[in-house]
């Protein structure tokens, strides 16, 4: 059973898929095995973290084939730590969807694509190999165009011509990379290649495949400047569906640049990690201050995701170990907080009937529990202590000022500064000022299925900032396994492997 | 073989960078067929492009006798083949249902989204 535990993350939800399939007749039953299915996913998720992290390193060779002929799986803390969250952002997001997705969209495939796209993206965060990395991002993408396209309204379309032309663009950046590397390096499989390349094959055109993986990573992580695609598509579809991209999809993007970079490409680190620290700064910049210019309330939040990815590329082009610890901890903060803070933007809409911050106001007023509930992911995402941003921001503040990196880390403090006023600006808005009109649902009560999430992201983001100490714990371990890529590259070829 | 492969996968490189940057819908789903097309065909010239080189252990050898072609990218491009092909019959009907909505192939109209 323990062998089992790295593929199961992967199984589960495509199992769950397939069942979903099979009960098209029975919209109850369907309902039902799709929570189901992420309530599963969330305990082998937390199964397999609790092995690796007391293990280090889960690894299955499937099929039996040795590394590096088969295909690896290869759970390190990282990516159990990562495998966990897509656990609870499914379970939120598929409780959430029961009371927000309306039957149309549920009779035409809703929920199993929901689980295909967790299944992709438990598989990018597990596989350690990189076409296979490959084949999970196409597998998260077509769920992902589907579920961006399904309804059909203008402004979905319009978002996923421009979603899907940016990602096909970037997963053929991808496709090239990794047939030039393996043309360079014989071997796919990351470990290896990690191997391959430090015995130093061809250093200048691997830092150049490195570039190319830079900007298929990049596109799909929405740095500066291939962000465009996110805010002109995430606000169109559900909110349920936006909130799983924006908890989700970007951060398999920053995995992938993570695992590139400490793994695989450390032939001229010098040059790569100034590259990305740069694409960190105007990231967290040009994302904050096309937040400010927004007036529609999950266009916000959209442009803050671009501002937070700056952040977690932050921590890797730092590149020390307590950097990357904070991109560990980042990670686990703003995946909960994001897709809090667009179901949030849900129980919004239910209540004013709209997104559009002119025309809404006075929930305060009405609904005070509500608003503390805006509140916590509020703060936390902008940094305000004790809650989980504060610490994230602590940690990456204090590694750019230990690598002496005086610039930048002003930057990231100045941008935080910023964050508090667009979220100051949502809070006026849709909050505190007077409604130019009453909502369409003013006395009703907001449904379980929509309210339970919430308070439940809600709180953890509250216990992960109270309990930051042990949270930050794991964060560190993980940081000092990334900085640490021969420990990887024994665990998946075996030991010695690593000279 | 693989000099002319080259200057092929030059010419699919340009004429579809060319065709993505048009402003029809139409041209970006042939350009982005291209590229695709492009990138399938330079990993298979990374395989090494040879006649009668199968990689198949002759009877009684212990290993493969040089000069043989590499079976590994060739499985590659198969799954890319695949998958693109998925991809580009899901573009298909997303363009068609994007014009219904819209009423327009001109991809500078598609702005509505973006204020």
């Amino acid at each position: 059973m323990t062998r089992a535990l790295p593929v199961l993350p992967v199984l589960v939800p495509l199992a769950t898929a397939i069942a979903c399939l099979a009960l098209h007749a029975f919209p109850r039953a369907r309902r039902a095995a799709s929570v189901g299915g992420a309530v599963l996913l969330l305990l082998a998720a937390a199964a397999l973290l609790r092995h690796v992290d007391a293990a280090e390193f889960a690894v299955l060779q499937v099929g039996a084939w040795p590394a590096p002929f088969g295909i690896s799986l290869v759970a390190d803390r990282f990516a159990a730590i990562l495998v966990l969250l897509t656990g609870v952002t499914g379970l939120a997001v598929a409780v959430y969807s029961l009371g927000s997705i309306d039957g149309v969209r549920e009779a035409h495939g809703y929920h199993t694509l929901f689980h295909v796209l967790l299944a992709g993206v438990c598989m990018a965060f597990l596989t350690g190999d990189l076409f296979n990395l490959y084949v999970a991002f196409e597998v998260m993408l077509m769920a992902s165009f589907v579920l961006l396209a399904l309804g059909g309204e203008r402004a979905q379309l319009e978002g996923a011509v421009k979603y899907v032309t940016l990602n096909l663009l970037s997963s053929g950046f991808f496709l090239v990379a990794v047939g030039t590397l393996y043309g360079v390096a014989g071997t796919l499989n990351m470990a290896d290649l990690a191997r391959t390349l430090e015995s130093g094959v061809a250093p200048g055109l691997s830092t150049t495949l490195a570039c190319l993986l830079l900007v298929a990573f990049g596109i799909k992580a929405a740095v500066f400047p291939l962000f465009f695609w996110l805010p002109a598509s995430y606000h169109t579809p559900p909110v349920a569906v936006s909130a799983v991209f924006a908890g989700l999809l970007t951060k398999v993007g920053v995995y992938a640049l993570v695992r590139a970079f400490t793994l695989i490409f450390r032939a001229e680190p010098e040059f790569t990690d100034a590259l990305i620290l740069g694409i960190a700064v105007f990231t967290m910049v040009t994302g904050v201050l096309g937040a400010a210019a927004q007036f529609e309330f999950r266009r916000v939040l959209s442009f803050h995701i671009v501002s937070q990815i700056g952040y977690m590329v932050l921590g890797l082009g730092l590149a020390t170990p307590l950097a990357l610890a904070g991109t560990v901890f980042y990670l686990m903060h703003h995946i909960v907080v994001k897709t809090n803070l667009f179901l949030v933007a849900g129980l919004v809409k239910w209540l004013g009937g709209t997104l559009a911050l002119e025309s809404l106001g006075g929930i305060y007023k009405r609904r005070p529990a509500l608003a503390l509930l805006f509140l916590v992911p509020a703060f936390s995402l902008a940094g305000i202590p004790p809650l989980s941003g504060f610490w994230g921001k602590l940690v990456l503040v204090k590694a750019g000022l230990d690598a002496g990196q005086y610039l930048v880390t002003a930057i990231a403090l100045a941008v935080s500064l910023l964050t508090l006023y667009s979220m100051t600006k949502l809070w006026n808005e849709a909050f505190w000022k007077e409604p130019p009109a009453p909502g369409p649902r003013e006395d009703q009560p907001l449904p379980w299925t929509l309210l339970g999430p919430v308070v439940a992201l809600a709180a953890i983001t509250v216990a992960v900032g109270l309990a930051a100490g042990p949270v930050f714990d794991l964060a560190s371990r993980a940081g000092a396994q990334l900085s640490d890529p021969a420990r990887y590259v024994e665990a998946v070829l075996g030991p010695g492997a690593a000279r | 073989m693989t000099a002319l492969l080259a200057v092929v996968i030059g010419i699919l490189y340009g004429a579809g960078l060319y065709l993505v940057m048009r402003r029809s819908i139409v041209k970006l789903v042939l350009g982005l067929g291209l590229l695709t097309h492009a990138a399938n065909l330079l990993i298979f010239t990374m395989g090494r492009v040879s006649r009668d080189g199968a990689p198949i252990v002759p009877p009684g050898a212990a290993e493969l006798t040089a000069p043989y072609s590499d079976p590994v990218p060739q499985a590659l491009v198969l799954t890319a083949i695949v998958i693109s092909f998925g991809v580009q019959a899901f573009l298909l009907v997303l363009v068609k249902l994007a014009h219904r909505a819209t009423g327009t192939d001109d991809l500078d109209a598609l702005r509505s989204t973006d204020q």
